[in-house]
């Protein structure tokens, strides 16, 4: 493709990971990247949505309960709706729970405790846009940083993900054995990451914007941006 | 002029991390024979409606948009004359 992919990256009051976003996805990737106030309405032509971690509105009621009816929140859903490319990552995945753009809910994790760690993570579907340039049996070291990322759905819509290849990250232990001893907040089936049915939106707990260079850490969260980037690319192949 | 009194807990079904901690801290304080620790919220407003039902209507529709989110969550609510 000849021309970069561009990433708008919503702010919402308490946001706090937008810039980790912004950093990760123009000076690492290498594309283009526009900040999104919360009360704006147009999307500026973004290919790419990214809901960022943090507190947004305090986590007030519950986490993404209020970011949901921000004004910039109905493009968001619109986008989403119509195929665009959407990722929540921390808060942002439970905002999109919240709005309804992915099943399910974020709970307060099992232990009572904030949990800010490297952890390991498992691909369990590397047939998707968020995917697919994560190597087989790739255990991938990323952090976390929440209080409440216990994913929790009814059975039936558990069912659901699980069979329809929805479920993306699981948290694993340093070999990619899927262990209770791994799970950092009590998350069902070891979930760190789904998407919607449609494949377009994807919501995970783990921050692969922080885990974009190796002086910083690890690098493997560039191989979820790639992986979107590269879907692009596919498509106008 | 009416309020509304709404009370928000998770559903029976789901475990209640919170609840489960104070919980062990009632036991410390010696108090064996409490059980069943649930910790919810509560909210109070007024609602400026013509009649009590359309009161509580509007409470319901709040409940069900945004104070509440059903897939964890219950709710229960009074509405009085004020």
């Amino acid at each position: 493709m000849s021309s970069n992919l561009k990433f708008g990256i919503v702010v919402f009051p308490g946001s706090n990971c937008d810039h980790d976003a912004y950093h990760a996805v123009k000076h690492v990737m290498h594309q283009d990247a526009d900040f999104l106030w919360h009360k704006e309405t147009d999307l500026k032509g973004a290919d790419v949505i990214i809901l960022p971690g943090g507190f947004s509105y305090g986590d007030y009621l519950r986490t993404g309960a209020i970011a949901r009816f921000s004004p910039i929140m109905n493009e968001v859903i619109r986008f989403a709706r119509n195929g665009g490319t959407v990722i929540g990552i921390c808060n942002g995945f439970q905002i999109l729970c919240e709005s309804g753009l992915l099943p399910g809910v974020l709970l307060r994790n099992q232990s009572l405790l904030f949990s800010c760690k490297y952890i390991r993570l498992t691909t369990a579907n590397r047939a998707t846009r968020f995917t697919s340039s994560i190597p087989e049996s790739a255990v991938l070291n990323i952090p976390i940083a929440h209080g409440e990322g216990n994913y929790f759905a009814e059975p039936d819509v558990m069912k659901g993900l699980e069979d329809g290849g929805q479920v993306l990250f699981r948290y694993c232990d340093e070999s990619g054995n899927i262990t209770a001893e791994s799970n950092p907040n009590g998350s069902i089936n070891n979930i760190a990451g789904i998407m919607n049915a449609g494949g377009n939106v994807m919501g995970m707990m783990p921050h692969p914007e922080r885990a974009c260079e190796r002086n910083l850490g690890s690098a493997d969260g560039t191989m979820i941006f790639n992986s979107i980037i590269h879907s692009f690319v596919l498509q106008s192949a | 002029m009416f309020r509304s009194t709404i009370t928000i807990v998770l559903r029976p079904s789901i475990l209640d991390v919170q609840g489960k901690a104070v919980e062990l801290g009632i036991h410390t304080l010696g108090l064996k024979e409490v059980l069943n620790v649930r910790i919810g919220k509560s909210v109070t407003m007024t609602i400026d409606a013509p009649t009590e039902a359309e009161a509580k209507k509007i409470t319901d529709e709040a409940c069900k948009k945004l104070l509440a989110n059903p897939v964890m969550e219950d709710y229960t609510f009074t509405v009085t004359k004020i």
